[in-house]
């Protein structure tokens, strides 16, 4: 890929992550949760990575959290994505965390703490991301 | 009952670096990890033919693998390691050593000609992970995540970063051997008036990029008294992995104190402290991750390490040199070869080959691999006299 026809790089789901992307693309943000212990995971694994147990079923997220950390990125992973860019890991209500992006402010603005609501993106037929905005922006 | 540790009996009697530089345009990566073989076999007075056991890594990619280079060397080894080449490499075969797999261990890297789309960050800084690439992520934000959350908990500052960016470049100034030898001095406001990358992370905050090889040779104890150099003993060592490197959300309050727990079993194993240490050859691929590490190794208690690299403790002259030969901001960043590079430090230290950043009486080295966004550490602690 060259910079003239420079594309973000997509995720390719598998079998384990598909259901993941299904609920993007419908607006719904899900995560797996251990039914013998309740401890949430992400990424998508094959057991808990807390008691190791096989049960992980997909469960909705309420889709908001607070902002964990972040850094406002000025030198782009490569040239697809607009500078700057404010990538952060977002700790969710439900007590698991995800990277990803926070749109719809000035980067600036980005705090710890900050709270946050997925919103989604589609980026592709297949691939619709989830990104972060300021809960109280819209 | 555990019999006296087997990896005391194992000691260093080479280590070599080929010439580094930014672009070595007439080289191929196989060209310079043989360059290193030949050059660290030579430095140990030991035959190629001599060699029983071998680990090597080409490039980034393992196309060519240590069996070949095996062939290369006449087919006589009977070991041949998979660890990455750098510190688990080296435990790897010390422990080989010292169960009487084999004798004599060339481990070897080199890396050419990997970095030419500069319009994108070099190669093996992108890891294509489901969860990581499609927001742009990349290692210096991955190790900016981690460096701002402790930041916001204990108030680092980005003159604390720029304090360590700074020393680690003017090591590199110092040391004729540098690829950026000659390009400093740098003060603190230096780096932080160098361009932002990935905030708090301007450009002189991170590692640059290069190209070289890089070779260590470890024998038996009993072996080495033959050999012409003094040896370099290993005292102990550990590894410790939290999860796959660049696919989880770095998060400080679980991944933080990664190296904590190898730090322990090598200091216990050495039956050494933290104090002991003389020289600190820690991997630095961006300035906050030295701070968490004296934290980490518990040279300091958690949330000091800012304040602890101020005031010229990890200078040459200081109680606790750091990244002495310039690291991977300033000395080499050869890919995966800088890791093999930390040990080579160490053990130039101990053998007083330095030159002019060349620490007094160095009788313990401390060297490591991995970071926290990394989710891996490992750790090597090197002596100029036995352990056992
Ligand atoms: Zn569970």
């Amino acid at each position: 890929m060259t910079s003239s026809g420079a594309t973000v790089p997509l995720p390719r789901p598998s079998a384990l992550s598909q259901p993941f992307w299904d609920a993007c693309k419908r607006g719904e943000l899900m995560v797996q949760r251990c039914d013998d212990c309740r401890t949430y995971v992400f990424i998508p694994q094959v057991a808990c990575t807390r008691c190791f147990s096989p049960k992980l079923v997909w469960v909705p997220s309420s889709g908001r959290g607070t902002v964990y950390s972040f850094t406002i990125v000025h030198r782009p992973q490569q040239p697809a994505f607009p500078v700057p860019y404010v990538v952060a890991i977002v700790e969710m209500e439900e007590g698991w965390y995800t990277l990803t992006n926070i749109v719809g402010c000035d980067p600036e603005a980005v705090r710890i703490g900050l709270p946050v609501a997925v919103e989604f993106r589609e980026m592709s037929d297949t691939i619709t991301l989830p990104l972060f905005h300021p809960a109280d922006a819209r | 009952m555990v019999a006296a540790n087997p990896m005391h009996g194992v000691a260093i009697v080479s280590a070599y670096n080929t010439p580094q530089a930014r672009v070595l345009p007439e080289k191929s990566s196989l060209d310079v990890t043989v360059d290193a073989i030949r050059g660290a076999l030579a430095d140990a007075g030991i035959e190629p033919s001599a060699v029983d056991g071998i680990n090597g890594n080409v490039g980034m990619g393992l196309q060519i693998t240590a069996a070949h280079l095996n062939y290369l060397l006449g087919g006589n080894p009977a070991w041949i390691g998979t660890q990455r080449p750098g510190v688990p490499a080296l435990l790897e075969a010390a422990a080989a050593i010292g169960a009487g797999l084999c004798e004599t261990v060339v481990l070897a890297a080199g890396q050419t000609g990997r970095y030419a789309e500069r319009e994108k960050t070099a190669p093996w800084t992108r890891p294509s992970n489901e969860f990581v690439e499609c927001w742009g992520l990349y290692t210096a934000a991955e190790f900016a995540l981690i460096a701002r959350r402790h930041m916001h908990e204990y108030g680092t500052t980005p003159e604390q970063l720029a304090e360590v960016a700074a020393t680690i470049r003017n090591h590199g100034h110092r040391n004729p051997q540098a690829v950026y030898s000659g390009r400093g001095p740098f003060t603190r406001s230096d780096i932080l008036g160098s361009r932002m990358v990935a905030d708090p992370y301007h450009l002189l905050d991170c590692a640059m990029t290069s190209e070289g090889g890089a070779a260590v040779v470890l024998t038996t104890v009993e072996r080495a008294q033959e050999l012409p150099g003094p040896p370099v003993y290993i005292l102990g060592g550990a590894m410790e992995r939290m999860g796959p490197s660049y696919v989880m959300a770095p998060v400080w309050g679980k991944y933080g104190y990664v190296g904590r727990r190898s730090a322990r079993k090598a200091f216990a194993m050495a039956g050494l402290t933290p104090r002991d240490v003389d020289v600190c050859e820690f991997y630095d691929p961006f300035s906050f991750e030295l701070i968490r590490q004296f934290e980490a190794f518990e040279f300091c208690g958690e949330g000091e390490g800012g304040p602890f690299v101020m005031d010229g403790r990890i200078h040459l002259d200081g109680q606790f040199p750091l990244c002495t030969n310039g690291g991977t901001m300033s000395f080499a960043h050869p890919g995966v070869a800088q890791m093999l590079q930390k040990v080579i430090a160490g053990t130039d230290q101990i053998r007083g080959r330095m030159g002019p950043v060349q620490v007094p009486d160095v009788e313990v080295a401390m060297c490591t691999n991995g970071g926290a966004a990394a989710l891996f550490m490992e750790v090597l602690l090197l002596g100029r006299e036995s352990a056992a």
